[in-house]
């Protein structure tokens, strides 16, 4: 909360204006107050808690089987990632070998869910920086993976596809077919993307030289996920902690040097190539046999503590389990990346402008319920 | 042939038939005021539901299309919505400033209709300064969103107020040195004096390259004069919410919003006036067959489709582009308009003294 | 600065301007683009995936009878309560009691559709519809009871 005792030095120049928890730059409840010398910051104080649901001590109360749909709503653009990582956990607590289709279905949808969650992220950023359009294009490309989402797994959003040993259904006869069409799709559109906002002028100026983040302080904070990538710290957990067959795919982390919005934006951009071509190596190989592996029906993990990570769109989600031997966890903990990325916005945002703070809130790609779950 | 003079004088005969002279200017007077807040209701309609279909298109959107045919009536509808709803006043506002400021904002605009030719020979008041009344008034409308943001008692609409103040004085600037280009070559300032010398020729295509950098600074300075993206800062949506009207509900709300459209109508008019002919035909040398096809359409219909042509193409880079930051926003002007717009006002002077243009 | 950087800045910033405005100007001109579906009037020609998770419903054949043996899996797999079964006992014609469903009371707007139930269910009495239009005036009525009245279980199912 906001601390009264805390000195605020000279007060004759300061304003402080709070942005949120009701403001069309926060796309959520986020509450930030800031402290201005007419248009410079000076701090950045974040509150948190408005959208705070106890999905952590919700999660103790139901059983291994029942918790993976409720990390849905934690982050919910990678909604699939978080489901994943989930079921990945207690399988690591059965000791359960996953088949190899299941395997592969998992990451054919990690990837599009993550290509969804730029394609948001891309969208709403411009929106940010007060260009309205490509929001609108974003859309259209989206709008066909979410259509894909909805014909396999049921749903748009939450989609609730990972389960313990698997996945819930097996792919739509569909499926094949319609992913061709969205890489045709998406390859004739996405020189556009370039055309409207990366080669943009106003766009280049906002965004360069503005929210420098060094390496050291990237992970001195513990930011994750393409926005530590644009400033060179290579911190793909598909790469260095493979999980399902994220070894034997050739992709390559994105990184880029600048550290600055525009290199956290040029991540993001060229990160939804590397997806598209993790797709295409496995769309025509997905591997026969079985989407399921044979799990109890009553799930029991031993008494232990079992992590796992995985990279979501944001950056590296944690789960760590504690059992007690019984048919819910003792204690559940998520580490997620919106967490630790908005704790580095004021360190970044200092002596900038009002109109680069929204920019640099685009840039590390904030879900709001991803940080206060 | 169908014009807006014809119509004019018919009534004028009409009413001095009828009536002692004095009435006669008084009835018309009043007729002028009707007209204006006519114009300026009706502009305000219509370009709402213009800058609706415009963006809807652009984002792959149909737009309203619920409302009459078409969707036509949409913007009506909104505006009976808006006039029944509550104005309110914030209890830290300054009551008399708040209230005031969306009238200062409207009066501005309508007093800007004056001197515009909307037709051969239908003008309101051909006066001999009208290019320097109408930049000298539209400096006004910054002291209506100064008001509007300081009397609001809330720190967005302050810091929007400010903001707008800055950009406005700044633009005020490259806008009146290409302004001064098509001055330099007309020697004069009144409006049908202006017109009248672009009969063989739009200056856009009279007066060579240095015309058209005139003409595309013109452009960007308006915009920015006006308000709207990519310099819309004075309201910012991502980062001060709306800010000069975050407070304004109802319609107070709705004239600040009917005046910005207006003023886009106003400039874009001027743009027309200035560099594309007003209500000029468009003439090629000495096809006459052509000539006469071009000067057989309305010269009205010539003035509304230039005026809304850069109406459009002002809503263009509106949909198209992100918002400029306040520094880079100064920087643009004062590093880059105010020096071009100097130099190629050198060059239309030069060029004026040689006679180098057709 | 240099006379010529500035000029080429120039040129640049305005040649990237007008490659954006080429492409929004693309699709102003070109309508077919548009992607808007006009919703309540494509009611007649909309079709849901068939996978999608509507609402949870229970198949019943031309005798009005049903799979579901009221075993209760749906209820433990449930994670919020969503469905309540009651149970009481049928005589068969043997004269022996047997277990059946009273009510399977079904709480449309505690329900998430993370199809939990339908996987859990061993007899597939339950399974998702694809309806979506689901508002009503009165919550009570999204509090639904899944079998009809007066139907009874299908021959063979356990």
């Amino acid at each position: 909360m906001y601390r009264e005792t805390e000195i605020v030095t000279d007060m004759g120049n300061d304003l402080v204006i709070n942005v949120g928890p009701q403001h069309p730059a926060t796309h959520g409840v986020l509450h930030l107050v800031i402290t201005l010398n007419g248009e410079t910051i000076k701090k950045v104080e974040p509150h948190l808690g408005y959208i705070h649901r106890s999905i952590e001590k919700m999660c103790e109360s139901l059983t291994y089987r029942q918790f993976i749909y409720v990390t849905s709503r934690m982050d919910y653009l990678s909604a699939h990632i978080n489901n994943h990582a989930c079921a990945l956990c207690i399988e690591k607590g059965l000791g359960l070998e996953i088949p190899p289709r299941a395997q592969a279905i998992r990451v054919l949808m990690d990837e599009l869910t993550r290509i969804a969650s730029h394609e948001l992220w891309w969208g709403a950023m411009a929106m940010d920086l007060g260009a309205f359009t490509p929001f609108f294009h974003a859309f259209r490309e989206r709008e066909t993976i979410t259509d894909i989402m909805e014909e396999t797994c049921g749903a748009r959003l939450t989609m609730n596809y990972m389960v313990p040993g698997g996945v819930m259904q097996d792919l739509h006869p569909s499926f094949q077919q319609k992913v061709k069409d969205f890489l045709v799709l998406y390859k004739r559109k996405i020189h556009e993307y370039d055309e409207m906002v990366t080669g943009n002028v106003i766009f280049q100026n906002r965004m360069k030289n503005v929210g420098y983040l060094s390496p050291e302080d990237a992970i001195s904070y513990g930011v994750t996920g393409p926005s530590a990538r644009g400033s060179g710290v290579k911190c793909d957990i598909r790469k260095l902690y493979p999980y399902e067959i994220y070894d034997k795919l050739q992709f390559d982390e994105v990184l880029e040097t600048g550290g600055d919005s525009f290199a956290r934006y040029m991540v993001r951009l060229r990160e939804m190539n590397e997806s598209i071509k993790i797709i295409e190596q496995l769309i025509d190989n997905i591997p026969e046999g079985d989407f399921q592996a044979k799990t109890k029906a009553v799930l029991k993990l031993p008494k232990g503590e079992f992590y796992t990570r995985v990279e979501t769109a944001r950056g590296e989600l944690g789960v760590y389990i504690v059992s007690e031997g019984g048919t819910t966890p003792y204690r559940i903990k998520f580490r997620s990346p919106g967490f630790s990325n908005l704790s580095v916005l004021d360190h970044i945002a200092r002596g900038s402008k009002l109109g680069d703070l929204v920019a640099m809130m685009g840039t590390l790609d904030l879900v709001i319920p991803d940080i206060d779950r | 042939m169908w014009s807006f003079s014809n119509i004019a004088n018919q009534l004028h005969y009409w009413l001095n038939d009828h009536f002692s002279p004095t009435l006669t200017l008084i009835i018309e007077m009043v007729l002028a005021g009707v007209a204006v807040i006519g114009l300026f209701a009706g502009l305000g309609l219509v370009l709402v539901i213009m800058e609706r279909k415009v963006s809807a298109w652009i984002q792959l959107r149909l737009g309203p299309n619920r409302v009459g045919p078409k969707g036509m009536l949409q913007s009506l509808a909104d505006t009976f919505k808006l006039l029944l709803k509550e104005g309110m006043t914030p209890s830290g506002a300054d009551k008399i400033m708040f209230n005031v400021a969306p009238f200062i904002a409207m009066i501005v605009a309508m007093l800007l209709l004056a001197p515009i030719a909307f037709a051969k020979d239908f003008q309101l008041w051909d006066l001999n300064i009208g290019v320097l009344y109408v930049s000298a008034i539209s400096s006004v409308s910054v002291i209506s969103i100064l008001m509007a943001g300081w009397s609001s008692n809330n720190k967005y609409s302050l810091m929007g107020a400010m903001r707008s103040g800055a950009q406005i004085v700044s633009y005020e600037l490259s806008a009146g040195l290409s302004v001064l280009a098509v001055i330099v070559m007309t020697g004069s300032l009144q409006v049908s004096d202006i017109i009248h010398s672009q009969a063989d020729g739009w200056w856009i295509f009279k007066g060579h390259i240095p015309m058209f950098i005139a003409f595309v600074t013109f452009i960007i300075a308006v915009t920015a004069e006006t308000n709207r993206a990519p310099f819309d800062l004075a309201e910012a949506e991502s980062e001060l919410t709306a800010g000069f009207h975050t407070e304004y509900s109802g319609m107070k709300f709705a004239l600040f919003f009917l005046a910005e459209y207006v003023n886009v109508f106003i400039v874009c008019a001027l743009g027309a006036t200035l560099f594309l002919g007003g209500w000029m035909p468009f003439h090629i040398g000495n096809w006459e067959g052509f000539n006469h096809v071009m000067d057989y359409i309305p010269s009205s219909v010539w003035f509304f489709g230039k005026t809304f042509f850069l109406i459009w193409l002002i809503m263009w880079f509106r949909w198209t582009f992100p918002r400029l930051r306040i520094d880079q926003l100064l920087n643009l002007e004062w590093k880059y308009l105010l020096p071009i717009s100097m130099v190629n006002l050198l060059l239309v002077t030069l060029m004026a003294i040689l006679k180098w243009h057709f | 600065m240099s006379a010529k950087q500035y000029i080429s800045d120039v040129v640049n910033a305005v040649s990237s301007l007008l490659t954006g405005m080429k492409r929004t100007g693309y699709y102003f001109f070109h309508h077919k683009e548009i992607i808007t579906e006009e919703y309540p009037d494509n009611r007649a020609t909309l079709k849901m995936a068939e996978r999608f998770k509507g609402e949870v419903v229970m198949p019943h054949d031309e005798n009005n009878e049903h799979r579901c043996t009221g075993c209760t899996a749906c209820e433990l797999a449930c994670p919020n309560g969503t469905i309540k079964v009651v149970t009481k006992f049928d005589i068969t014609p043997e004269g022996k009691k047997k277990k059946a469903i009273d009510k399977l009371v079904y709480h449309l707007e505690l329900c998430t559709l993370c199809n939990l139930c339908i996987e859990s269910c061993p007899s597939d009495a339950i399974i998702m519809a694809q309806t979506f239009e689901h508002s009503v005036f009165n919550r009570a009525e999204l509090t639904k009871v899944l079998n009809k009245p007066g139907s009874k279980i299908m021959e063979g199912v356990e």
